[in-house]
């Protein structure tokens, strides 16, 4: 536990007492009081983050390479840590809140604790749509969630988009992930942004009449039991697709992009917003700009095979190699907003 | 503990021989644990009375039927299959002699170190449509060949059985090693087969024990998320984190979590009243007669004990030790030193802490009894059966509401930041909430063995207070003891929800590496991790059940 | 009743039961006396049959029980034990212990037996009561009633009262005599203690190290043990050096002691005389005189321990009245009806 230098000496022994209960005498010295600026070195930026730390130690590793600001970081699940920042108020050391899936990241606004942020860098760097309509948080990768299907059994002429699935075409032919993974009630919530309800739950509903087997646990499974045989299409993230083609070139399953759909390919993003009680605001600020730049968005891309929010900036060869897509450009904050809806209909529609 | 030896000047067994406010201590000294740990059921409590919205009218209609029906069949299989394994095994080790029973004692433990979720994802590895297994089946008998399906239910049920019958095993061995054979010829004597003896007073007579371990299997199972998630099997468990999660109402996540521990409650209630007035000993030394089979008996045994533990851990680790070489040079560094180094640590000091807290509670509903004294003791075990997400937040709220209203007061404010969130003392504290059954259960019903007679002989010798502690009951209590320990240790290891959420900066474990990578997928490269937890686990276990034996 | 002959047992490698053999006939208390670690416990489990014997024979009734190739399952042989530490069942109460052991009749039946045997060990209102509740005394009468109910052909008992304190120990001894003869039942006990042991027995056995040394009656094993460990083992004594100076006598320090002598061992052979304390009498007027070194006071009697003039210790039992202090000499006469010598080597 660490006080800042100036507490009043009365203060102290009550206080002193009263921590000798609550709280421990080891914790790590880089507590940064707002009021704590005696030190000339840079000041610190905490990040609390529900990405992985094997994908984001490397891009805060350059950041502290690039700028000497030192960066620390705690991980944990996207729900976990908005409730520790809203419980935590204005006692919270998180600067920055790091997480996957637009859902997340509009319900991190929804519950306060993130703040607006003006800075001209990250408006030109990201596109309107892939940030939040209030700047309360912005994309720093982009994620497709489309369609794979077994290159030996499926002509890819066959297929439409999200909502072909659902014909009787595809009975006993399809596998889907479960619908517990914020990823699919994410792309229901889109597909009833630009549907509507009723027409969403047709297709939900299709969907699951034309399962071949129960829903996977995750995408990986699901591909490898395509790959299996088990099934021929399903929807899953591109990245986990890379992840296997990466490890096995001849991989009989291929990526197809439902360009023609209505509003285009699904997209998802992870992204970043700087915490309302942030200690250390301008320092979130600074990273979370470096982060929308190209060396960033490189890094933040190809560690995971995503694709850059920033348009500048140039996929990775392997995943450029997928071939280009049309995006949906619906701002990805309507996944938020429409996901409690998706779950209730994914509920009412049996997809488990 | 320093006013125990006052206090235990009282004969312990009555109520009606307390001393006036002697007791006082004691019962404080309860309240105040079962304020700490029950921190979570108080938070979830105060979620009774906020709105949210329909998200219960839509969990009644098209989750919850579902959800209680499974989570019911869930734990009634996980119940049965930890008793059938559990019981079965400690009766052949603590009775029997058969080729390998040394060895057995205490590698039947050892699937207790493999966190269920890693030895269900190696397990559906090897058995799913993708695995070995099929793929060999359907090179044999064709596609269309229908391969034999558990499914989701029988899965979820195996995988758990598997991990938690050493609950039952390690609790219920103890017992049979005592009283296991005398039992039998009782029975005998009076005239029964040793089957109809090993039903109807073997069993009988360890009923305490089965249950106690059989009840924190339940728990623990009703808590998991991890391996039901893995097979997508529905559970109240799964019901809770949707309506959080995906439907974002943390209130309607907290009052289910709530109806989930009120039904845990009841099922204790209801065996404790079952039990009656009847009571239970296992006390003595361990009896060194064992029972003599013929070879073939003798044999089949052997192969009984050693196929359990091929299935609930050598497959498992063999598959994971596997994968473990296969991605060892990418994921190897030396932080794994850090992290192991972080894990032992964090689960040697809850060891400690929560055997010495549940140490405390035992002797202090010893000494200070009463309804409103055991209904406390009973409320600070319950939150092993709550999530342990939901948990961490039900621990993280009120403590970090607390810094906040610290900064607020005038005692601090303007003063620069306190958090009372940033120690260890909260990670200590929410491991406490949730473990605190685990160290409670041997240890209070191993000093319910203690006679008052003992505590008198000793205090006749001029023994008293802390001596008594240190010379009569710890000594009495010394297995007991090593089996809190353990079981904490052990929990504590493969812990997450609880250390992700409240670990101090730098405080990564071996299970928050597990974490960061199956949370991306990346199941082969988590082997390495949960390998070494299995191995770190394993090093307590050998030890700890050698020195029992 | 109980026969077994030449029985041979052994844990791992070390025999614990050596070439045992006894009788005990039909309706009589047989004790077998020992110290603790002699087999006695293991003996008894033999009988039960949750030992399979090595060597010999065991039957009962003429029934063949046990053999080096024959194992009678212990639940088929109608042989009722109870345990030094009762082993009653925990988790139920007194009077369902008793039915427990009476499994197989219909359930009223079993209740009422039970019942009645538990009033014949006068615990009739306490048969609701659970093992917990029950003070040592009364658990071991449950566990009497329990296995008595069934009727067995043998009762076995081990170390029956080392649990209880003297006066309890007493009175249950002749209760549990006094039922046993009510009932015609045989039985066989396991004992350390020879008081004990003589207040129930009718034939006593002593063990040592797993051999029977004597099986006889109570009062020819302490009036002629067969070995000097027997002799120590079942009373209190002092042995003299002393030469055989006749068929009827022998020569000691103190004197000429005379009385029946068994073994017809030539004069002037080196013997040990055994005295006990009835042998050596208190008796003002006689010149022999010893030294009183120290008394304990057992109500209707002293027990005196004396040093003679040439140094020889004996203890004498002398009727309380007789009050002497230590350090005194007082006069004393040996009177021995028989004595018993063994050879000095």
């Amino acid at each position: 536990m660490r006080l800042s230098p100036s507490v009043r000496p009365g203060s102290g022994l009550l206080l002193a007492a009263f921590l000798l209960a609550a709280c421990s005498s080891d914790t790590p010295p880089a507590d940064s009081g707002s009021g704590d600026t005696a030190a000339p070195a840079p000041q610190p930026v905490t990040v609390y983050s529900a990405r992985a730390e094997q994908l984001i130690q490397p891009i805060f590793d350059a950041y502290t390479a690039a700028t000497g600001v030192p960066v620390r970081y705690t991980t944990d699940s996207e729900q976990p840590l908005i409730q520790k920042l809203k419980a935590e108020g204005q006692t919270t050391p998180a600067d920055l809140l790091l997480t996957v899936d637009a859902g997340n990241l509009w319900y991190a606004a929804e519950e306060g604790v993130l703040r607006p942020v003006t800075s001209t860098v990250l408006e030109e760097n990201i596109p309107g749509y892939l940030q939040d309509p209030e700047n309360q948080w912005f994309a720093l990768s982009v994620r497709a969630r489309t369609i794979v299907y077994d290159t030996r059994a499926v002509d890819p002429a066959e297929l439409e988009g999200y909502a072909g699935l659902a014909d009787d075409q595809w009975r006993g032919r399809l596998c889907l992930r479960t619908s517990a993974k914020v990823y699919n009630q994410s792309l229901v919530a889109m597909l009833i942004a630009e549907l509507g309800e009723e027409r969403t739950e047709e297709i939900v509903r299709g969907w699951v009449r034309n399962l071949a087997t129960d829903v996977f646990p995750n995408d990986t499974k699901l591909i490898e039991a395509i790959e299996a045989g088990q099934c021929e299409v399903g929807i899953v993230n591109t990245y986990y697709f890379g992840r296997l083609q990466k490890e096995n070139p001849d991989i009989p399953v291929a990526i197809f992009w439902p360009d023609g759909e209505a509003g285009g390919v699904h997209v998802n993003v992870s992204g970043a917003g700087v915490t309302r009680h942030a200690p250390n605001p301008e320092g979130a600020i600074a990273l979370l700009e470096w982060m929308s730049q190209e060396e960033a968005q490189r890094l933040l891309g190809g560690e995971n095979m995503e694709y850059p929010s920033n348009p500048e900036v140039a996929p990775d060869p392997l995943v450029a190699a997928w071939g280009d897509f049309t995006a949906s450009t619906r701002n990805v904050a309507e996944a938020g907003l429409f996901q409690e809806q998706a779950v209730k209909l994914m509920d009412r529609a049996g997809y488990r | 503990m320093a006013d125990i030896g006052v206090l235990a000047a009282r004969r312990p067994s009555g109520a009606r021989r307390r001393a006036a406010g002697g007791h006082r201590g004691f019962g404080i000294a309860i309240g105040l644990i079962a304020l700490v740990a029950s921190a979570p059921l108080l938070v979830a409590l105060s979620s009774l009375f906020a709105d949210t919205g329909d998200v219960w009218p839509h969990l009644l209609q098209y989750v919850l039927p579902e959800a209680l029906g499974n989570t019911l069949l869930l734990a009634s299989g996980v119940a049965l299959l930890t008793m059938l394994l559990g019981v079965s095994l400690a009766w052949f080790v603590a009775t029997c002699e058969f080729p390998g029973r040394r060895f057995f004692n205490w590698a039947l433990l050892l699937p207790m170190a493999m966190p269920g979720y890693v030895l269900g994802f190696a397990l559906a590895a090897f058995f799913e449509y993708t695995g070995p297994v099929q793929g060999t089946w359907r090179r044999l008998f064709g596609d269309s060949a229908p391969f034999p399906d558990v499914g989701a239910a029988g899965a979820s049920i195996l995988t758990l059985g598997l991990v938690l019958y050493p609950y039952v095993y390690l609790i219920t061995r103890q017992a049979f090693a005592t009283q296991g054979v005398r039992a039998l010829e009782v029975a005998q004597s009076c005239g029964l087969s040793p089957w109809r003896g090993f039903r109807r007073v073997a069993l009988p007579m360890a009923r305490p024990w089965i249950a106690a371990g059989t009840g924190l299997a339940i728990m623990e199972c009703l808590a998991d998320f991890g391996t039901v998630q893995l097979y997508n099997y529905t559970t109240f468990t799964t019901a809770i984190y949707r309506a959080w999660y995906g439907l974002f109402s943390l209130n309607s996540a907290l009052q289910l979590s709530l109806v989930l521990v009120i039904l845990v409650l009841c099922a204790l209630l209801l065996e404790r009243r079952f039990r009656g007035r009847a009571q239970f000993t296992a006390g003595g030394r361990v009896n060194p007669h064992r029972l003599r089979l013929s070879r073939g008996r003798r044999l089949a045994i052997s192969c009984y004990c050693g196929a359990v533990l091929f299935i609930a851990f050598g497959l498992p680790a063999s598959l994971i030790v596997g994968w473990s070489i296969d991605s060892f040079a990418a994921e190897f560094d030396a932080r794994y030193w850090q992290f192991a180094a972080n894990s032992l640590a964090l689960a040697s000091l809850a060891a400690a802490t929560i055997g010495g807290v549940a140490l405390l509670l035992a002797f202090a509903t010893r000494y200070a009894p009463g309804r409103v004294n055991a209904a406390l003791a009973r409320v600070a075990t319950l939150g092993y059966a709550i999530p342990g997400t939901v948990l961490a937040v039900g621990f993280f709220v009120p403590v970090a509401a607390a810094s906040r209203w610290l900064n607020e007061s005038p005692l601090v404010s303007g003063n620069g930041v306190i958090a009372l969130q940033s120690g260890l003392t909260v990670v200590m504290l929410a491991y406490l909430a949730r473990y605190l059954a685990v160290a409670h259960g041997p240890l209070d019903s191993a000093l319910l063995r203690v006679r008052s007679s003992v505590e008198d002989a000793a205090r006749g010798m001029g023994v008293a207070g802390l001596g008594l502690l240190r010379r009569v009951h710890l000594p009495i209590l010394k297995p007991a003891i090593v089996t809190a320990l353990l079981l904490v240790f052990v929990d504590v290891m493969k812990e997450l929800p609880i250390t992700l959420m409240t670990r101090p900066f730098g405080w990564d474990t071996l299970a928050v590496r597990v974490f960061q990578l199956t949370t991306e997928g990346e199941w082969e490269r988590a082997a390495l991790p949960a390998l070494a937890i299995v191995l770190a686990g394993l090093v307590p276990v050998m030890l700890l059940s050698r020195r029992n034996d | 009743m109980l026969e077994i002959s030449e029985l041979g047992h052994r844990y791992t490698d070390a025999p614990v039961l050596d070439d045992v053999s006894l009788t005990l006939a039909a309706g009589r208390i047989g004790c077998i006396l020992g110290p603790s670690g002699c087999g006695k416990t293991t003996l008894l489990r033999c009988i039960a049959g949750f030992e399979r014997i090595e060597h010999g024979e065991i039957s009962a009734d003429g029934v063949l029980l046990s053999s080096a190739n024959l194992h009678v399952p212990p639940e088929q042989r109608r042989i009722g034990m109870v345990f030094q530490d009762y082993a009653l069942l925990p988790h139920l109460s007194a009077a369902e212990n008793v039915a427990f052991a009476l499994h197989g009749r219909p359930r009223r039946d079993s209740r009422v037996l039970a019942l009645r045997m538990l009033q014949r060990v006068g615990l009739e209102r306490f048969a609701e009561r659970y093992p917990h509740e029950l003070s040592g005394g009364q658990q071991q009468r449950v566990a009497l009633a329990r296995a008595l109910a069934p009727e067995p052909r043998l009762l076995l008992m081990d170390e029956p009262f080392s649990n209880l304190d003297v006066g309890l120990r007493h009175n249950l001894g002749h209760e549990v005599r006094e039922l046993l003869g009510q009932l015609g039942t045989t039985a066989l006990v396991a004992m350390h203690d020879h008081h004990d042991a003589f207040a129930l027995a009718d034939d006593v056995g002593v063990l040592r190290r797993g051999r029977l040394l004597q099986w006889d009656s109570a009062y020819r094993l302490y009036h002629r043990p067969a070995d000097r460990f027997v002799a120590d083992f079942v009373g209190k004594g002092v042995w003299l050096e002393g030469r055989v100076s006749s068929a009827s006598e022998v020569e000691t320090e103190l004197g000429a002691i005379g009385g029946r002598m068994d073994e017809g061992l030539p004069a002037g052979t080196p013997v040990d005389v055994l005295l006990r304390p009835d042998d050596v009498v208190h008796d003002d007027d006689s010149p022999l005189q010893a030294e009183v070194i120290s008394k304990q006071f057992k109500g209707s009697e002293f027990l005196y321990e004396l040093r003679t003039a040439s140094g020889a210790r004996l203890l004498s039992s002398v009727p309380s009245h007789h009050d002497h202090p230590v350090g005194r000499p007082i006069g004393i006469r040996l009177q021995a009806e028989h004595i018993v010598v063994f050879r000095r080597d």
